[in-house]
């Protein structure tokens, strides 16, 4: 909230309100204004309703449980590596063991550790950055968003995957916090630009320009007026990060490129084809890791159904009823 | 005029920057090539001076100031000589490029294409028919397959239908008994050896333009030129198409401007899973073996191709939606 006071304001108009001064109230708010946890609460009411979201929230719940829970769930640790090789499914290992002795379902289950963490982390940042760059960026005229529009090429131009590769190959030992940086990196542009075309659309309505004749600052225009609006694309953009970050995170430790010796899904299935479980047929450890980052991805994909309906009342599942 | 004049300054612009954006990497990054390879050798016993000066010479480890390192790459570029791969030696990096190129364009390329235009449709109809079996089927299984790592989906068709079935041939683009060029033979070979990359490829890629088109026309749907199109009478299909899908296609044109721009960076996990010989898989070649003059090279070619793209859906944007042009 400190970047967005130094916006000039689009309209040209001359008339800079004094913070505090008592004109500085919009006159035409809803005096009814009901408390922010009712606007809260009503917003997972109306994601809650919606059935495929509802079943999004449920997948993503399981997740957030297992991985909380892992010590207790696990029936043993995730690099603990004494039992037989290469093990089909057996009472003792429902999922067998790999090629290097360790139980398959422990390693599945302390996996969701870190696909979440990378996921939420990597997602929220690059949210974060995407709505402050986008909004500014479609909010302001001239050489200003000339030059927000030239970094965020540069930053789209870039594509994923080989920039994040290259990078590891020149930093040779690459951890989970680079892998999160280097999502952030290249995630937040894309958002940015889809909320700078919705902004640059919306600039142009009437009660924007309301809101500026009524002279309000154009922080406030652009965060309390326009952002409301983009409330679904926002959340939907959040989903999608953090789905980009879960399946580049899983690539990168697929391709060995991460902490091989870190137990996540990647790096499970990383082992798995290096171990030939293709050819010895061990389908299991091939499809479990594989079938939870699809499943966690889709859940989150899931959710943004219900989102739809949060700014776009008569998007919402049922309302005709 | 005036905006086609400035996003031109501005592409040479960006185009600059990423260029001078490739020669700082390696440089901003710790250790060198020759670093890496000294640290090999340092394994059996110690490197001396000589040594060293050998291997960088080998490696053509750049000498000089940066300014004049800076001008010589310029030229190289222009003169598009990237030197000669550390891992194919001899082979110039030009070459090898030249012989991934074609695999790469082929194959993502036509995928790319069939996967925008069907999935764009699919879109259209699921946002139309909001709500409905004809909605749910193909964005509920578009999105679960979109959430699929590409890898694994590679995996599993590679597992049943290349191992277990034995359908189709598990690795390569062509098998080493035909000759390569326009004869049926090699050209069936080749088909039959991209099924299985094209196919995760189609899969993988299809939910996003389905999911990107039924949202974009969701929105529009909800605006009030299509209710007034609807109230007066309008047939649903000229309502679905010239009013909804033809404002909301906007996004997705500009997602498919950029697919197209990276088709030049191949499917890199995929071609990495088949080992099919496209540019992905060189660049995870290079990647794993550290050849840094191909690794470069390689990443020069994928950001301009996919900058190009941008300028063009940019310029292409300016002639769709009159009002970016402000």
């Amino acid at each position: 909230m400190t970047t967005p006071t130094t916006l000039p304001d689009p309209g040209g108009s001359e008339s800079e309100h004094p913070a505090g001064a008592p004109d500085a109230a919009p006159p035409d708010l809803p005096t009814a204004a009901p408390p922010r946890w009712r606007v809260v609460t009503r917003g997972a009411g109306t994601v809650w309703a919606n059935r495929k979201a509802r079943l999004g929230l449920l997948v993503l719940a399981f997740f957030v449980l297992v991985a909380v829970l892992a010590p207790v769930i696990a029936p043993y640790g995730p690099t603990a590596n004494d039992f037989a090789r290469g093990a089909g499914p057996s009472a003792a290992h429902p999922f067998g063991t790999t090629a290097a002795g360790e139980d398959v379902l422990s390693q599945v289950v302390f996996g969701a550790r870190i696909s979440l963490l990378v996921g939420f982390v990597a997602g929220a940042l690059s949210t974060l950055v995407a709505v402050l760059v986008g909004l500014s960026w479609g909010y302001v005229r001239g050489p200003l968003a000339e030059v927000v529009n030239f970094v965020t090429n540069l930053f789209l131009v870039i594509p994923g995957l080989p920039l994040m590769i290259v990078i590891a190959a020149y930093l040779q030992n690459s951890g989970l916090d680079m892998i999160i940086f280097v999502v952030v990196l290249t995630g937040w542009a894309w958002g940015a630009r889809v909320l700078r075309s919705q902004t640059q659309s919306l600039r142009g309505r009437d009660f924007v320009t309301a809101a500026q004749f009524s002279g309000e600052r154009s922080w406030r225009v652009v965060f309390r007026e326009i952002l409301p609006n983009m409330t679904s694309i926002i959340a939907s953009s959040f989903f999608g990060a953090a789905t980009a970050a879960i399946i580049a995170e899983s690539g990168l430790s697929f391709l060995g490129l991460g902490d091989t010796t870190q137990v996540s899904w990647g790096t499970m299935l990383f082992w798995a084809q290096n171990s030939n479980a293709l050819l010895t047929g061990q389908w299991v450890l091939l499809l479990a890791p594989g079938l939870c980052i699809a499943l966690l991805a889709t859940s989150l994909s899931l959710v943004n159904f219900g989102v739809d309906g949060l700014s776009n009342p008569r998007l919402r599942e049922g309302s005709g009823r | 005029m005036r905006y086609f004049l400035r996003r031109l300054g501005l592409f040479a612009l960006t185009a600059w920057a990423a260029i001078t954006l490739n020669f700082l990497l390696p440089r901003l990054m710790p250790g060198s090539p020759a670093d890496a390879a000294i640290a090999r050798l340092s394994q059996n016993g110690p490197v001396d001076a000589a040594t060293r000066a050998a291997v960088e010479a080998q490696l053509g480890v750049p000498t000089g100031s940066v300014l004049s390192q800076y001008w010589d790459y310029l030229g190289n570029v222009v003169t598009l000589d990237f030197g000669v791969s550390y891992t194919f030696f001899p082979s110039t990096v030009a070459s090898l490029v030249g012989s991934a190129l074609p695999f790469t364009l082929v194959l993502v390329g036509l995928v790319t294409v069939a996967a925008f235009v069907i999935g764009t449709l699919v879109g259209v109809l699921a946002a139309w028919r909001r709500g409905t079996r004809l909605d749910a089927l193909p964005t509920l299984t578009g999105s679960f397959l979109a959430a699929f790592p590409y890898f694994w989906t590679a995996l599993l068709l590679l597992f049943f239908l290349g191992y277990t079935f034995r359908l189709f041939p598990t690795s390569g683009a062509y098998s080493p008994y035909t000759t390569p060029g326009l004869n049926g033979p090699f050209l069936a070979d080749a088909v039959a050896h991209a099924v299985l990359p094209a196919v995760t490829i189609l899969l993988t890629s299809l939910g996003g333009w389905i999911l990107g088109m039924r949202n974009a026309m969701i929105g529009t749907l909800g605006e009030d030129y299509v209710t007034f199109a609807e109230a007066n009478g309008l047939r649903s299909r000229t309502v679905a198409l010239r009013y909804a899908a033809r404002n909301a296609i906007l996004p997705n044109l500009t997602g498919f401007g950029l697919a197209l721009g990276g088709v030049v960076g191949g499917s890199l996990l995929v071609e990495q899973v088949f080992a099919y010989p496209g540019v992905g898989y060189l660049l995870y070649n290079a990647v794993t073996n550290q050849d840094y003059p191909l690794m470069q090279a390689l990443f020069l070619m994928i950001t301009l191709s996919v900058l190009v793209a941008n300028f063009v859906v940019d310029t292409l944007y300016g002639i769709l939606d009159p009002r970016t042009r402000r």
